[in-house]
Formats: C-alpha cells, structure tokens, sequence
C-alpha cells in the first residue's frame, strides 16, 4: 500500500540559520535562546501600581541576584512558531495512529480538556476552605466511588501521580499491613514479563526483589512461583493481562496460592483496557491494584505526562491509604486526615486533580455499558489487526489475545539482519508511530501493538499494509529499511554519542 | 458516548477474519469462575449533558478567578499569558507519549531540552531531568540519590521546609534511610547551631528551603558550608518565581535545587498535576531519576535530541534502577519552558520584583491593622506570616463570604501557631484589590 500523501507528511526545510557551538550540523529549528534578541519580550506585564520601594530596602545586599537569569528573549510571534514548528515534528494521537503496546494511546475526547479547563476546576487553590471546593471535592468522592465499581474493591486513593506512583504506594502500605500483623515481610515477587517499573517501585520502597521466570506464553506457572513465593514474601505484583496481552488462566489457583503463604495479591492495571467492565480485579483475587487514567481513562499522555494512578483497595488495606481522603459528613464533602496505620503522604495536596477532573467526565460520558464497549473494542481490534499480521511476522503465541498482541521480527532478523528497531522506523516513513519494541524481554525482537479501541477497521487495515510491504522491502531491499527513516526530518540519531558526551542544556 | 468507531458490520468482517463465531470466543483464557462485572455506574451521558453536569459542579467552587486570591502555601495564582494554554492544547504535544521513537518525537525532545536549559538558568545548576511529579516527590527522589550518592544512612532536614515535602520524603523514605531529622525554627528560619550539632559523618543531605515556609529567607551560606564540610549534598527546595530577584542556589552552594515548578505556568487545578523541578551539580549526572534529553546528530550530520543516559531508568536497569519514575509532567514542564521564555530574561524579573513589592505593600498595610503583627521579621519574598487577633479559619470564612481567599492558617500545620496566617501577594492583584482585602480583613477581624 502506498499511504495517502497527507500521511507521508513532508517537513519544512531546514532553517538556514548559522551553526552555532552546540549545532553540529543543519538545524531542524533553531533552539528558543538561538532565536533570541536581548531586549524582546513575549509578555508584558502591567505597571507596578504600589508604592515602589528600592528592591535595595525589601532585601538584604546578599540576596539579591546579581544578573538575572540569562533566559531567551523573543517576542510572541517567534515564540508562538516556535512551538508550532515544534509541534509539527511530532507524531501524536491526534495526528497518526500510535500502536505503542503497553501504553493504551487511544483518542483523548475534547470535551474533557474544555471541561478540566472550566475555572471552577482549573483556577482552585488546594488550600481554599472546604465549603469553597465542595464541586472537585463531590467530583473527586463521586470518581472514587466509580473506581470501586469498576476495579472491585472496597477503597481508593486517588493521590498517585503516575502507574510508578501507584505501584510504591500500594506497596508502602503492603508493607505496612505486614508489619501491623506483628510479621514484617521483606521480598517482592516480580514476574520477568513484568514492566520495569514493578521491580523499580519494590526496591525503592526497600524490599528484595525476586524474579521469576514467566513461560514462552509470558504466563507464570504455578511451578514456578510456588519455589518463589514464600512466608517472608509481603506481595506477587502481577500484570493480567500479562505484558503478552495474554489472559492468566490460572489466577484464582495463583492467588490462592499467594494467600495460602499470607502474601498480597497485587495487579499492575497498565492493562486495564481489556478488562473494562468483564472481569474486576476484585474478584479474581488481587487485594490491591492500580489504574492508569492516562491509558484507560482517556487522559491524554501528554508526551510523557501528567497521568494518573489510582489505587484501589480491599477492606484489609484501607487503614493504611495514605491521608488525606475525601468523605461526606453532615452533607459536606471534606478532606480526612490520616488515621494512625495511614502510611502518610506520597505528594504534595491530594492527587492529579486536573486528570481525575478529566477520568470522571470520560466515565461519566460512558456508563458501565460504554466501558464494556471499549474493551471489547480493544480486544476485537487487537485480534484482528493480528490476524492481518499473523502471515506477515510470526505471532509467537496462536491464541486469542486480549487488548494486545506481540509480533516477532526474529526471522527477519535470521535472514536479512532486519531488527525490530529498523522495522519501527521504516514505520514512521508510512506516517505511523512505531509499536513498543524490544519488550517484553522474554521474546525477541519483539513488536508490542495495542490498537486501542478507538481506531477504525480501516486504519487497522492500512497500519497492516504496511507492515506487510514493509516485511517485503526487507527481504527485496534489506537496505532501506536499515537505513531507515527516510521521509522522517532526522534519522537514526547517535545515541552513543549522546550519552558519552552528554550535551543536555543550551 | 463511548468514542469506538465499530459498526455491527465491521464486528462481522473482523469476527470472520479472525477465525470465529462470536467475541465471547477470545475470551476464553478467562476462567468461568471470575464472575462477570457487575458495577453499579450512573448512567451514561451524551456531550451536552456532560458539559451541563460538569459546569454545575465547576460553579460549587470558591476560586482563584472568582475571588481575591491572597492563598499560597506550596501552590501560586499567577497570571498566565494565552500562549501558554494555547501551545500546551496543542495535540501534537498534548496526545503524544514519551518519545520513544525520536524521529517522530523531535518536538518534544528539543522542547525538554530547551526546558532543562531554563532550569538551569534560574537555578544555576549544571542539568536538569525533564521533569518528575510534583516539588515533594521532586525533594524524596533528591534525599534517596544523596542517601546512595554518600552512602550514608541520615537526613537533616529544616524544620521550616513545606510539612508537605517533609512528610512524603518520610513515606518515602521510612523503610530505608536511617535517621530523619528535622530543624526547629527560631524566630521563622532554622538554628546554624543546632545544625552545627546535627550535621555529621553520617550525613547524606542538609535539605532547606528558599523561601522557607514562613516566607523566610534561610542562612543558607551557613548551612551550605556545614554540609560540605561534613560531606553530606545541600539540597535547596526553591519557589521557582522567587529565582527572578533572589540569587541562584547553585551561587551560594546548591548541590541539588528542587521546586514545585506550579507557578511557572500551570494552573491551581486544586493541586495537580504541577511540576517536580529537579537540577543538580554535573557530578550527580548518572544518578539523577527520570528521564533526560540530549542534543546529539544523526546518521546524516543534522542536530537531533534523544532520550539519554537511559541505563539509570527502570525499563533497562529495573530494580537497580535510579528511580521507579516513568511517567512524568512533560507538559508542565512545556508550559514552564513557553511561560519562561514568554517572559524573557528581563520580564521575568519584572515579574519577581512585583511579587516583592506587592507583598511588601500588603504587609505594610495589614500590619498596620489593630492587632495584627509579623509573625516574624522581613525580609521576604512574596509570602509573610502574620499574628492574627482572630482565628485563622473564622477569618478566612468571613473573607470567603467577602469574596476574598484569605492567608493560609498555620495551625493546619503546627497547633503552636494558633493566631498565624500565612499571606501570599503575587504580581496579580492589583493595589485596588489589595487595598479592598485589607478593608474586608479589618472588618472581619473587629
């Protein structure tokens, strides 16, 4: 398939502008502070309308800066297209499809960005008295509420900034649970299919990491994690749908088995979007689990963040959330402070408020029907955007899979030294966003493809055509895709060198 | 509205493509023991009705705009050009991820970069990250680099540094760093000498903050020298506004500058999403949490960016990794680049010196209020604390009414300081408003 021209976005011409100390070669756009002029503003301010004192009176000689900040000094014309060239070098949802698996890249609705902007919501200080706040803090008990429903279980916090945040959180309190019980626990049980982030989130809440090895389906056996878990181990954290975008069929049999030893059960619920509305965390044996608003929930990822983590949690766990949470009392909504197991604050205030604010009207506008819809929109797409591929690169596990799916280059790679990485960037030429590649780390040369459910059959079609003229070059001309991108404003950029000589400021 | 685009005849190509008769059959990895979903949601909603729901609930709250702000205390009102909100709308930014694939991410990239470069123009450090969740988590990331930097067990942290900040680096921390200590204040700012007796070998860090949470500014040439002196990082918790008129921390001995980076650019939102600010010494390069952005070339010569120095994150190095971070605040961290360079060298300290003056005004007014005193002496930058002849929270509620959004109550954090309120004049109101709330304080507190 050739895509239509508008998906092969051609990009403006380099700006002849001169090199600069930093600039090896030709410039994309030039840097802010390369723009800049001394004397230009973007901004103006008012005049000072109070008595103006000396700055000498207000501060002692020692603390007042002697040059100010050597900022960039453009005026907003420049800058306005700046960030608009800038933007124009970027793939994004909005602009291409974004197949990243793991990271749930489906439509962010717009209603929510005009909704979290309303002042009501945007403009209030996390210090205005309760009976100031009482529409976010109704909004935030309401979607706290929503996310019991929907996770089964028996609280939330909504404060975790991010998955990574949620994941430290719930096992902060999982050690406090142990250590309540008089039997502190020091080991994590982490399958090696995991997200990085599980084992980074055990060790920096100060537990023993213990991998353990997942089979060629990604899946834990019961085999293997009965040699693995044991009495001093505080929680299994388990993805399910695992990083394959398989089902674990054996979940209940694990979590019994974790239980048996007296361990947690904890679900990373990066997956989340294949479960919406058909199985709960709840009730498949997890007693804690996080949510990634910015993946399910439709918060927009922001080219790398904000996001949003909620945990939620069974009945046993709640006296250790962390403070502060949001309860009604005599008809008013109010901030709880910490009960004495709480394990403190993780943060500053009490969460991403402006994400939460976004999550709500995306669960608002569906309803539990809708949230049905989406998963299974997540699981048919991926399935059959698989089955587009299947003939094209391998699949290396023949099963139905849940909202994710992962491909192999390998026999490529055999063949014609083709890697999954070369395949990601003879992508974007096709005016696609790459899959997540070289993960998990169990299969190799992976590509990770998560649709998502908000993608067209015929986008599906048109991502598979070109996988599949893509798998042809590769065979007919090896080179072309090695070198790839082509249509792409830079290519193949030198990692080594920027980590050897690390230029990371102006 | 559910936002799938499937049609009952695309589920039928799709089914029959993939080889079955009905979705249920891809569920069968799923155990028919799990029962099936039941929640108990309202109903769904269509566009209009969202937006009404929404309006309804937004119109309950008492805010920055629709009242006389004078409240800080860790997050800021300040004015924010249209420029910002408009490039940060943006999709291209707004809907894309962490750029894994810099070729189709060089917007991003160059845009983080350029934000590292501000950084480190405000704060006089080396390098920045590009960003991590907000200013307490920024400071609990700083306290566990230092504890693995030294390799030593202790913090000493002042006493006058947000309650906030100090309570997540314990959560944080709790499980394995050794002693915690904290700093009392004398007279709004922490004691040299006490510090003199707390700063030893076992030292990871001295933390302070600049302006402290009284407003305060800290003898941070002191405690700068005790820290190295003793071998432990100075870590340097900034209100990043306040960098427009005050000296750079990397000037008086910063090994590491935090801040909640909120009020460069990002609205109140009621808390979050803001921005963890994080810079430091070149030396801690390879132990910095989160992600960072390099300048390098490709394959044809040309200037690019990439995501650097990635061997110390948690997709490679996992449990050993510097930090669990993977996502960030990216567009807060665009925002606080746009609004910086908005400003520009000069307007930014404009911007700084209307703060100080404005406060100062403010002060000078209410202190003249019958029985209203500083709590402690100038200086300051744009928060003071006052001795109020009336209950804090009493007060506040009587301003609310008013259509003012008074000081902060300090009682919320120390029972001991019963009668104080913190007060945080910015470049926003103008000396009308200022004028009107120290009536309405006045009359409120006869």
């Amino acid at each position: 398939m050739t895509p239509p021209p508008s998906a092969m976005r051609e990009h403006p011409p380099a700006s002849p502008l001169p090199k600069t100390p930093h600039s090896p070669g030709r410039l994309l756009e030039p840097l802010l502070r390369e723009l800049g002029e001394p004397g230009r503003r973007g901004f103006v301010l008012p005049a000072l309308d109070v008595p103006e004192r000396a700055v000498e009176e207000l501060l002692p000689p020692a603390w007042i800066r002697k040059d100010p900040a050597p900022l960039p000094e453009v005026s907003e014309r420049d800058l306005v297209k700046h960030f608009m060239r800038l933007a124009h070098l970027n793939f994004s949802v909005e602009t291409n499809f974004y197949p990243l698996g793991s990271c749930t890249m489906k439509y962010n609705p717009r209603v929510n960005e005009e909704i979290a902007a309303l002042p009501g919501f945007a403009q209030i200080h996390p210090h205005t008295p309760e009976q100031g706040a009482q529409g976010t803090l109704r909004l935030l008990f309401e979607l706290d509420q929503m996310l019991q429903q929907i996770l089964g279980m028996d609280a939330v916090t909504l404060q975790p900034a991010a998955g990574a945040h949620g994941e430290l959180t719930a096992l902060l309190m999982a050690k406090a649970f142990h250590e309540s019980r008089g039997h502190p626990r020091h080991k994590v049980v982490v399958p090696d299919s995991a997200h990085g982030t599980n084992p980074a989130s055990a060790s920096l809440s100060g537990f023993e990491v213990v991998e353990v090895r997942s089979n060629a389906r990604g899946r834990i056996s019961l085999s293997a994690l009965a040699s693995a878990v044991d009495e001093d181990t505080a929680v299994f954290m388990m993805t399910n749908p695992n990083t394959l975008g398989l089902f674990e069929p054996e979940v209940l049999e694990i979590a019994s088995w974790v239980h048996e030893k007296g361990a947690l059960m904890y679900l990373d619920g990066a997956n989340m979007n294949a479960l919406l509305g058909r199985v709960r965390p709840g009730d498949m044996g997890f007693d804690m689990v996080h949510v990634n608003v910015h993946k399910t929930f439709s918060i927009p990822h922001g080219s790398g963040g904000p996001g949003g983590g909620p945990v939620g949690v069974k009945a046993s766990l709640k006296p250790f959330l962390p403070a502060p949470q949001v309860e009604v009392r005599d008809g008013l909504y109010r901030l709880a402070p910490a009960g004495s197991l709480s394990i403190g604050r993780v943060r500053s205030f009490y969460g991403n408020v402006g994400a939460l604010v976004r999550a709500y009207a995306y669960i608002r506008a569906l309803g539990a029907p809708g949230l049905r819809r989406v998963s299974e929109g997540a699981i048919l797409n991926a399935n059959y955007l698989k089955a587009l591929l299947k003939d094209v690169f391998p699949i290396p596990v023949e099963e139905a899979c849940m909202h994710e799916f992962i491909a192999t280059a390998k026999a490529l790679k055999q063949t014609q030294g083709i890697k999954a990485m070369d395949i990601a960037k003879r992508l974007l030429d096709y005016g696609f966003y790459a899959p997540t590649i070289c993960f998990p780390l169990i299969v190799e040369e992976a590509l990770m493809i998560e649709p998502s459910e908000t993608e067209s059959r015929q986008t599906l079609e048109q991502f598979a055509d070109a996988l599949r003229k893509i798998a042809q070059e590769a065979r007919e001309n090896p080179e072309r895709v090695r070198t790839a991108p082509h249509r792409m404003p830079v290519s193949r950029l030198d990692e080594v060198q920027a980590a050897r000589e690390p230029n990371l400021r102006w | 509205m559910d936002f799938v685009p499937l049609t009952d005849a695309d589920r039928q190509v799709m089914l029959k493509r993939i080889g079955v008769a009905s979705f249920e059959e891809l569920l069968r990895a799923v155990p028919s023991a799990i029962p099936a979903a039941r929640m108990d949601l309202p109903p769904a909603l269509s566009e209009p009705e969202l937006a009404r729901l929404a309006a309804d609930l937004a119109s309950l709250n008492a805010t920055a705009e629709s009242h006389g702000c004078f409240l800080g205390a860790g997050a800021y009102r300040h004015f924010i050009p249209s420029v910002v909100r408009y490039l940060t709308s943006r999709g291209e930014f707004l809907t894309a991820y962490t750029p894994y694939q810099p070729e189709a991410s060089q917007g991003t990239l160059q845009a983080m970069y350029e934000y590292q470069s501000v950084l480190c123009d405000l704060t006089g450090m080396d390098v920045a990250n590009a960003s991590l969740y907000d200013g307490a988590t920024a400071l609990a990331e700083a306290c566990v680099l230092a504890i693995k930097e030294t390799d030593r067990p202790n913090l000493v942290l002042a006493g006058t540094v947000h309650p906030e900040y100090r309570q997540t680096v314990r959560t944080y921390l709790k499980q394995t760093a050794g002693k915690i200590q904290e700093l009392s204040a004398v007279e709004g700012t922490v004691s040299v000498e006490q510090a003199g007796e707390w700063i030893d070998s076992k030292t990871a860090a001295v933390v302070v903050q600049v302006p402290n949470r009284f407003g305060c500014l800290e003898p941070v040439d002191d405690l700068a020298e005790l820290a190295h002196k003793n071998g432990a990082l100075f870590i340097v918790v900034v209100n990043p506004i306040s960098l427009g008129i005050l000296p750079a921390p990397g000037s008086y001995g910063a090994d590491i500058v935090i801040g909640e980076g909120q009020p460069l650019g990002t609205d109140l939102q009621y808390g979050g999403p803001y921005l963890g600010l994080f810079a430091c010494r070149q030396a801690l390069l390879r132990k910095i949490p989160g992600r960072i952005v390099g300048m390098t070339r490709d394959a044809h010569g040309r200037r690019g960016f990439v995501l650097t120095l990635q061997t110390r994150e948690q997709h490679i190095r996992r449990a050993k990794a510097t930090s669990n971070i993977c996502t960030n605040e990216a567009m807060m961290a665009l925002a606080a680049t746009v609004y910086l360079g908005a400003l520009g060298r000069e307007g930014f300290r404009d911007l700084a010196v209307q703060n100080l003056q404005k406060a100062r005004y403010a002060f000078d007014r209410l202190t003249q209020l019958h029985g209203v005193r500083p709590l402690f002496p100038p200086p300051f930058f744009n928060e003071f604390a006052l001795h109020m002849p009336c209950d804090p929270e009493l007060l506040n509620r009587r301003l609310l009414e008013d259509g003012f959004l008074g000081g902060f109550p300090l009682k919320r954090w120390d029972p001991d300081l019963s009668s104080g309120w913190l007060v945080c004049v910015t470049e926003v109101p103008t000396r009308a408003e200022i004028d009107r709330f120290v009536e309405a304080v006045k009359r409120a507190i006869r």
